[in-house]
């Protein structure tokens, strides 16, 4: 099913009522795994990072990695979390070449953090709550490449390559309540909820939680029913969705294809879904029915934990300012309406205002370049914000300038636009292309007057509006300066000499 | 010193000491032994000669320098080969795991190496520790030194012959239903079972996580209190590990003193099954408790009947997880891996040709009860049983010191009798399971031979957790004293090999 046979989005909401569940797993940036000594650097050579424990030899043990547990905790409390007195790892035991022991190191009916929410804020400023049923500790599973193949998946491979350096790092696996209400809204709510929790999990520290890099996963749980009704409908999971644009286009695809197949007098059968990023599109995975049995069981190899009540106390009066109240708290200091700070959100300018800021520009000026000629830009380029090839330095660097009066605004424009251009740095710009705001006896400034000096019957003209004729003034004065001067400021310069709007 | 081989583990640490006799003498005249009687026996998997000659030549130099020994240095054992050794084979008595070389020590091996007790080789043993005979094993069963054609007990059948037929003074077993004790019991040697956590297990191949304990087992009490010294203790690398002070077992096994003792006889553990044989020598035992001054009294533990159910609800979910590991993907065996196949199918193959029947007996077992729907009616009842049995144990412990039963109902029996009748040779471990089952501390020692065929009998005792040095206690005194009685040490009786 490919995305132009399906039913349209709205008519797809016109009859059916999206339910998602989203389950996100979290890579800890632990310094070591969560049940051995082992590094968890990224990018070892493969199997490099293993001994008898990750690798699942005879006779191996684990042993739980104290700041893994903290960071779970940490994460519990800030999404408003349960934490337990008292709960146990589990092992869900199933075959797979990837995983060392044939059993995940989990936790199953009691896990460590529960029943807490996530308040998510959308694009038009709405506040979406999500509601979380659980947090809980896991190890991830190695990682298999498929050789021969046509697409890296198994199917028509000749032969599978294991690295085992992944097996062992600490995840957090969040898990949210059903999601209901979200109606057209479910697919920038599921994105929103990923944006907020990827924010809050940087703000934490426990994790870098780069999509990109799989530091942080994507499952995305959705059915239909029917608008009106109360009863879930089949769901389908789609796995590993790794962006959050993919995540939105995910769920928008899954709910048309739902649709689809509903409006068809079809049936959705329960299975995972592989997310395509070329058109947006999910295929068939494995049929996942209710029989799937990971045969559980509390983990006897490890003792339970206990997390005493002083030091969850301690770590929630230690946590960090989480995003929302961040955002909130900018938005008084920054002095901005709703709808000006939505749209510092939405342009991904926080983090430069706040870091130009912290390069000694006024928070004024550092959110009119951002969300300037700067968001301008981002937006026609269709790239990020904060990837733009200038540094908030920079741009406090072009405020100063301006401050102290060496630039004017127009002048600081051009500096901005040589830096993205990759002329250097500003002061470099502002040398070497004479663009300093010129008093009256500098050198160019000298050289202007000359210029109308000895041309007094053009500069007339001039003046009665033939700006055109101010062509042969900049060539005197460029004559005059050997060429150093900066034609466009030199004309600048001479209109405003002779009092004549640019036009 | 003439016959080396036939004094015990502390006679043979003194020698060495003082220089009477090297411990490269030593160690060569195990190795002798085992050349003469080990074909017969079947006692070692591996013979390691040359790391047991290498490790004595470090105890006599260390020795020539004046450096002080421990008090086990030099003194040979044999290791159950459920135990990694780093570049000695380990199989676990299993085809799976044939010719792997572990890259790594178990704490328990290290421990060994460290008090410079000389590691002679790797010991037989039921395929993963399940079983009562070591008929179990992959490569083929132990005689019991005492009749060949007799079993030696199981899963340490091993390291209880290689005891009783003087190729090793002291051995470790594993003990996860009575595989230390009922060993112990048949052959007439000494086993000890610690509490579930003081002997770590980091690097013991698991069998069940939650009921498997490394421990000591010798010919005389206090050569296995000695061992038991050695290798206790908290281990960070082992999660259940007790971080506490190791009982002080060597002090106990001296004291030969049960006077004011109170001791506390299972009344569940008699009747129906039990070798009337059996049951004489252990009356005996109790009887020769009271006069030693102990104060002696019934007790009752209504739960233990369910036991062996609930064992055999635990142990064999626990090991159906433990081991889904051979997969043939990282290690030993692999079947069927022609390029052709998938690794699922290699993986299905090599199990299939890997295990033998015990262990997928064990593994389907397992897989059984923890699947969802029936979890609660098997693994979560037997946990609650399990409960049980720790309440009846406390409540019994809050009125005696230790408890006493006959270690395994019956003498050894000959091989091949109960090897088609899984229930039957379960039964042997009828008396020790619930030890494993509440983690508690527990030994067996030689009590005497049956009238009827003249074989070991053993006496269980069992001692609340962390308590293991009253094991130790009335065991070096009714060691002691049937030693004064029979004049010499029951394994003088045995045939010579």
């Amino acid at each position: 099913m490919s995305v132009s046979n399906l039913v349209s989005y709205d008519d797809a909401l016109a009859s059916y009522d999206p339910v998602m569940g989203l389950e996100v797993h979290v890579e800890l940036g632990t310094k070591t795994k969560m049940f051995c000594g082992c590094s968890t650097e990224l990018g070892a050579e493969p199997n490099s990072q293993v001994c008898p424990t990750c690798l699942g030899l005879p006779g191996s043990l684990p042993v739980v990695n104290a700041v893994g547990v903290e960071s779970a905790v940490k994460i519990g409390l800030a999404l408003n979390c349960e934490i337990a007195e008292w709960c146990r790892f589990a092992r869900k035991n199933y075959f797979y070449p990837d995983m060392p022991k044939n059993f995940q190191t989990s936790q199953y009916d009691e896990p460590i953090a529960f029943n807490g929410y996530l308040d998510v804020q959308l694009e038009d400023g709405e506040i979406f709550r999500v509601e979380i049923e659980r947090a809980h500790m896991e190890e991830d599973t190695g990682k298999s490449s498929h050789i021969g193949g046509a697409t890296g998946r198994i199917h028509g491979a000749s032969h599978s390559l294991l690295d085992y350096n992944r097996a062992g790092i600490p995840l957090i696996e969040i898990v949210t309540k059903p999601i209901e209400g979200a109606g057209a809204r479910a697919p920038e709510v599921a994105k929103a909820y990923v944006a907020e929790l990827r924010e809050l999990i940087k703000a934490l520290g426990v994790s870098e939680a780069r999509m990109d890099k799989g530091q942080m996963r994507c499952d995305v749980n959705l059915s239909l029913r029917p608008n009106g009704t109360e009863k879930f409908g089949t769901r389908s999971e789609t796995k590993n969705v790794n962006s959050l644009r993919s995540v939105e286009r995910a769920a928008r695809f899954e709910i048309m294809r739902h649709a689809t197949v509903l409006t068809d007098g079809g049936t959705i059968v329960q299975e995972t879904r592989h997310f395509h990023e070329e058109d947006g599109s999910t295929t068939a995975g494995r049929i996942k029915d209710n029989a799937e049995d990971y045969r559980y069981f509390p983990e006897p190899d490890l003792v339970p934990i206990a997390p005493a009540r002083a030091w969850v106390e301690e770590l929630r009066a230690g946590l960090p300012e989480l995003p929302r109240v961040r955002r909130a708290r900018l938005q008084g200091e920054w002095g901005l309406s709703d709808k000006d700070m939505q749209s510092v959100l939405n342009a991904g300018a926080v983090q430069p205002i706040l870091d130009t800021i912290a390069a000694g520009a006024p928070a004024d000026q550092a959110r009119k370049w951002w969300m300037g000629e700067l968001a301008r830009r981002a937006n026609e380029t269709g790239t990020d914000l904060a990837e733009q090839p200038i540094t908030p330095a920079q741009v406090a660097r072009v405020t100063a300038l301006v401050a102290e009066g060496k630039l004017n605004d127009k002048l600081a424009r051009q500096v901005i636009e040589a830096v993205l251009a990759g002329e250097g740095e500003p002061d470099e710009v502002v040398a070497a292309r004479g663009l300093a705001v010129v008093s009256d006896d500098s050198a160019l400034g000298a050289a202007v007057d000359q210029a109308i000096a000895g041309n007094a019957a053009i500069a007339d003209k001039i003046r009665d509006g033939k700006v055109a004729a101010v062509g042969a003034l900049v060539g005197a004065v460029m004559k005059a300066t050997r060429g150093q001067a900066d034609a466009a400021r030199v004309k600048d310069l001479i209109l405003e000499r002779l009092g004549v709007e640019a036009q | 010193m003439t016959d080396l081989i036939r004094y015990t583990a502390a006679e043979t640490a003194t020698a060495i000491a003082q220089g009477d006799v090297s411990a490269v003498e030593v160690a060569q005249a195990h190795l002798d032994r085992i050349d003469a009687v080990d074909k017969r026996v079947n006692a070692f998997l591996h013979v390691d000669s040359e790391g047991a000659l290498s490790a004595a030549r470090a105890v006599d130099a260390k020795r020539a320098k004046g450096e002080e020994l421990g008090p086990l240095a030099g003194v040979p054992l044999a290791l159950k080969d459920v135990f990694t050794t780093k570049g000695v084979p380990t199989t676990a008595g299993s085809k799976i795991l044939e010719g792997w070389v572990p890259p790594y020590d178990a704490t328990l091996t290290g421990r060994l190496k460290d008090a410079g007790i000389v590691i002679l080789g790797k010991t037989n043993m039921d395929e993963f520790a399940m079983g009562s005979s070591t008929e179990n094993s992959a490569y083929g069963p132990t005689g019991n030194p005492w009749d060949l054609s007799r079993i030696p007990g199981g899963s340490g059948g091993g390291s209880a012959a290689a005891l009783a037929a003087f190729e090793a003074p002291l051995a470790i077993g594993t003990d996860t239903g009575g595989s230390i004790r009922q060993p112990g019991a048949v052959t007439g040697t000494v086993g000890v079972k610690p509490t579930y956590g003081s002997v770590s297990r980091y690097g013991l191949i698991a069998f069940s996580s939650s009921l498997d304990q490394g421990g000591p087992c010798a010919r005389t009490v206090l050569d296995t209190a000695l061992l038991h010294e050695a290798i206790a203790g908290y281990d960070p690398l082992d999660s259940t590990s007790i971080n506490a002070p190791v009982p002080a077992v060597v002090e106990a096994a001296k004291l030969r003193d049960v006077r004011g003792m109170r001791i506390g006889v299972v009344k569940e553990f008699a009747g129906e099954g039990y070798q009337a044989g059996v049951m004489q020598r252990f009356n005996e035992s109790v009887e020769l408790l009271r006069e030693l001054g102990a104060e002696v009294v019934e007790v009752s533990c209504p739960s233990f009947t369910l036991a062996m159910p609930a064992y055999y609800l635990i142990a064999p979910s626990e090991a159906s997880s433990n081991l889904a590991r051979f997969d043939a993907m990282r290690y030993g065996l692999r079947v069927g891996d022609d390029g052709t196949r998938s690794a699922e199918d290699v993986t299905a193959l090599t199990r299939e040709a890997g295990f033998g029947p015990e262990v997928k007996r064990r593994i389907i077992l397992g897989t059984y009860a923890l699947s969802s729907g029936y979890y609660d009616a098997y693994y979560g009842s037997a946990q609650k049983v399990r409960t049980l049995i720790s309440r009846d144990f406390d409540a019994a412990f809050a009125g005696v010191d230790v408890l006493v039963s006959p270690t395994t109902p019956t003498t050894a029996f000959p091989i091949g009798e109960r090897a088609d009748d899984p229930l039957a040779m379960y039964l042997a471990d009828l008396c020790t399971i619930p030890s494993n089952l509440a983690g508690n501390a527990a030994m067996s020692l030689p009590c005497g031979l049956a009238p009827e065929d003249n074989l070991p009998v053993g006496l269980q005792i069992i001692a609340p957790a962390m308590a293991d040095d009253r094991l130790y206690r009335v065991g070096g005194a009714v060691e002691a004293a049937l030693n004064d009685k029979w004049g010499h040490t029951l394994l003088e009786e045995a045939p010579a090999l």
